[in-house]
């Protein structure tokens, strides 16, 4: 329990860093949406002070980050000015698609790379497993732009799945059953893209801390005493991996997140990537802030997950 | 090392020398400028070159027709095969410079084809690695100089310095890369120069890139400095920057090293990510993203294929440096660097 909760606090602790540095980072830019406006002949000085007073732009900056704290604290996360509503509704929908493409991109390749690992590291050698790791090392090298783009092309050629959005147009006619279809067939094509790009990582880890659990004594010994093999790969010598892999698990979400604005982009799924995008060129910097706060959020959470995972999973970090 | 391992070593640097090398000398490889247009070769697919001609006669200097439009159907090419273009070796541009190869006036040799402006893709392909491959190189090497900086100083000084220096990083860890990048990129100037967003690009990377290595650099430094050849030196009087370039420096270089071989490639994504965005550099001076971002458009995506050359050549960039990374990391763990 005290390790849950100094590792709960140390997130905490991350967060408030982040929040700091992403506004002070924020602040530092150069104009802001009313220095936009004061290029317009049309708006008077006047109106562009005005607005300022009324956005708060014109309070020296402790003053507005405790009003932006407190507007955190009570959801909204500021204010957008290109959207002239509060950030946190706008941010809640798309920080939502975005975890709902990460986490089936996660599960996708997780549920695929474990099985391909645990096999390739029980034939170390053999023709597959270097065939397996040749194929892993180039897909290792194309980015998820490229992945996108390709997908995007298959999409378009064959017509099978859609190829961008997140919903038909007829979406809110449709019924509960035939949503959720709607909703899969457009997550199916930005999902696996992310998952191709997550896989070839999962592989190769799954793989080493595999072999090495294979060439551990406790696993020679248990080979001694014939256990077979499959009972040797998952019950012992997989377990005995788990603990880097788990780390991984935490640490992967963040090239997961990354690598997630540029599919979101590439097949427009509208999630945070694209809103982000569009604040930046707005200059709506309370919506920049939010988004860059919330993928820390997810972060820091996931880790958090890793954690209480490792402490379920390894009776040495218990002991700890 | 076994053989195969030699033969990729082999394969990954000298595909990268070689690209490297041709975007340093794109002014003289490039048959046409980056930003020469030719609105009639909108699309226009890649040339063909012949040695055979029309009679069946074999000829050694290889020679081109011009793509035409065939009357009333725009978009469409076909070979005007009633007048034969060869290649020319060491030609001059109209403006005098020279150029390695090209073809007489009216017909252009495209390669790789023409992007929507009719701008040749060959020469935009080079002139863009130069953006793509340099920004990614130098950024690379300020992420680890700085890394380098920070690590040492946090691990040889340790006390506050070392606080502020690892709870900084963990701040810039606990950010996606991309996320991070978008957030510094969005503090800065939306339209610059190229010459300007170029350097713009090299230094938020750099700069947001120094967390990692700095962490890996202090953990050698730290396991260096506990050694015992390094207390004896300390005992013998040698002063404090002494040690730290005779003893605990040379210790953090292979993890730099190794560092730097991992971060060219993702830096060079990263600018290809960035200038797709369009927060890189913009039109009409090509990078490998802004190439791509014509992509994005699938009916462009899935009508003209060579567009997509930048794709190939990052995958191949991204994968010798990865072998070039594994190499490294294999050595040193063989105490061989």
């Amino acid at each position: 329990m005290r390790y849950a909760a100094a590792r709960l606090g140390y997130g905490f602790l991350l967060l408030a860093g982040v929040s700091i540095l992403s506004f002070l980072l924020a602040d530092l830019s150069p104009g802001d949406a009313a220095a936009e406006m004061r290029l317009n002949p049309r708006i008077s000085p006047g109106a562009v002070a005005a607005l300022r007073v009324r956005y708060g732009l014109d309070r020296p900056l402790p003053v507005r980050y405790v009003r932006w704290l407190r507007s955190v604290a009570s959801g909204e996360l500021g204010w957008s000015v290109a959207y002239g509503a509060p950030v946190g509704p706008l941010l809640w929908r798309r920080a939502g698609n975005t975890l709902v493409l990460a986490v089936t991109a996660m599960a996708l390749a997780w549920l695929v790379a474990v099985p391909a690992g645990v096999w390739a590291a029980a034939r170390q050698g053999s023709w597959v497993d270097r065939l397996g790791l040749a194929a892993s090392a180039v897909l290792l090298a194309v980015s998820e732009l490229v992945l996108a783009l390709l997908g995007l092309a298959v999409a378009a050629r064959t017509g099978l799945l859609p190829a961008g959005g997140m919903a038909s147009l007829d979406y809110d006619a449709l019924g509960g059953w035939e949503r959720a279809r709607d909703l899969a067939a457009h997550l199916a094509l930005p999902a696996v893209v992310l998952a191709l790009s997550a896989f070839p990582v999962v592989l190769r880890h799954v793989r080493a801390a595999v072999a090495e659990a294979l060439e551990s004594p406790f696993v020679q010994a248990a080979r001694g005493h014939g256990i077979p093999r499959r009972r040797l790969l998952w019950r012992h010598a997989l377990p005995a991996a788990a603990k880097p892999l788990v780390s991984l698990l935490g640490l992967s979400i963040a090239g997961l997140l990354s690598g997630s604005v540029l599919v979101e982009v590439v097949l427009s799924w509208p999630g945070l990537g694209p809103l982000l995008l569009q604040a930046i060129l707005a200059r709506d910097l309370h919506v920049v802030v939010g988004a860059i706060l919330l993928s820390s959020v997810f972060l820091v959470l996931g880790n958090l997950v890793a954690d209480l995972l490792l402490y379920w999973v390894d009776p040495r970090v218990r002991g700890a | 090392m076994s053989r195969r391992h030699r033969v990729s070593l082999a394969l990954a640097a000298g595909f990268l020398a070689l690209l490297y090398a041709a975007a340093f000398g794109a002014g003289f490889l490039a048959p046409y400028g980056f930003d020469e247009q030719d609105r009639e070769h909108s699309y226009a697919p890649p040339v063909r070159l012949r040695f055979r001609d029309g009679a069946g006669r074999l000829h050694l200097r290889p020679f081109i027709h011009r793509w035409v439009e065939r009357p009333g159907v725009p978009g469409v090419y076909a070979e005007d095969v009633t007048r034969a273009f060869p290649v020319r070796f060491f030609v001059r541009t109209p403006l005098g410079r020279p150029r390695l190869f090209g073809v007489d006036a009216p017909a252009r040799l495209y390669l790789l084809g023409t992007d929507r402006f009719g701008r040749d893709q060959l020469s935009r392909l080079l002139y863009g690695a130069r953006i793509s491959l340099f920004s990614g190189l130098l950024a690379a090497i300020l992420a680890v100089g700085l890394g380098l900086l920070a690590g040492a100083a946090a691990g040889f000084r340790g006390g506050w310095l070392d606080q502020v220096l690892m709870r900084t990083s963990e701040l810039f860890l606990a950010l996606p890369w991309l996320y991070l990048l978008l957030a510094v990129r969005a503090v800065l100037p939306l339209d610059l120069a190229p010459s300007g967003s170029f350097l713009l690009l090299v230094a938020v990377l750099g700069a947001v890139g120094w967390a990692r290595p700095a962490r890996l650099v202090r953990g050698a430094v730290l396991s260096a400095r506990g050694r015992d050849y390094v207390l004896a030196a300390q005992g013998f009087g040698a002063s404090e920057l002494y040690v730290l370039r005779r003893h605990v420096l040379p210790q953090a270089v292979g993890v730099a090293l190794t560092q730097l071989a991992l971060l060219v490639p993702q830096y060079v994504l990263a600018e290809v990510a960035l200038s797709f965005l369009g927060l890189g550099v913009a039109e009409p001076v090509p990078s490998w993203g802004t190439m791509l971002a014509e992509l994005e458009r699938y009916e462009v995506l899935t009508s003209y294929r060579w567009l997509l050359w930048p794709a190939v050549l990052l995958t191949g960039v991204v994968l010798s440096y990865h072998t070039l990374a594994e190499h490294i990391r294999e050595r040193l763990q063989a105490g061989e660097v």
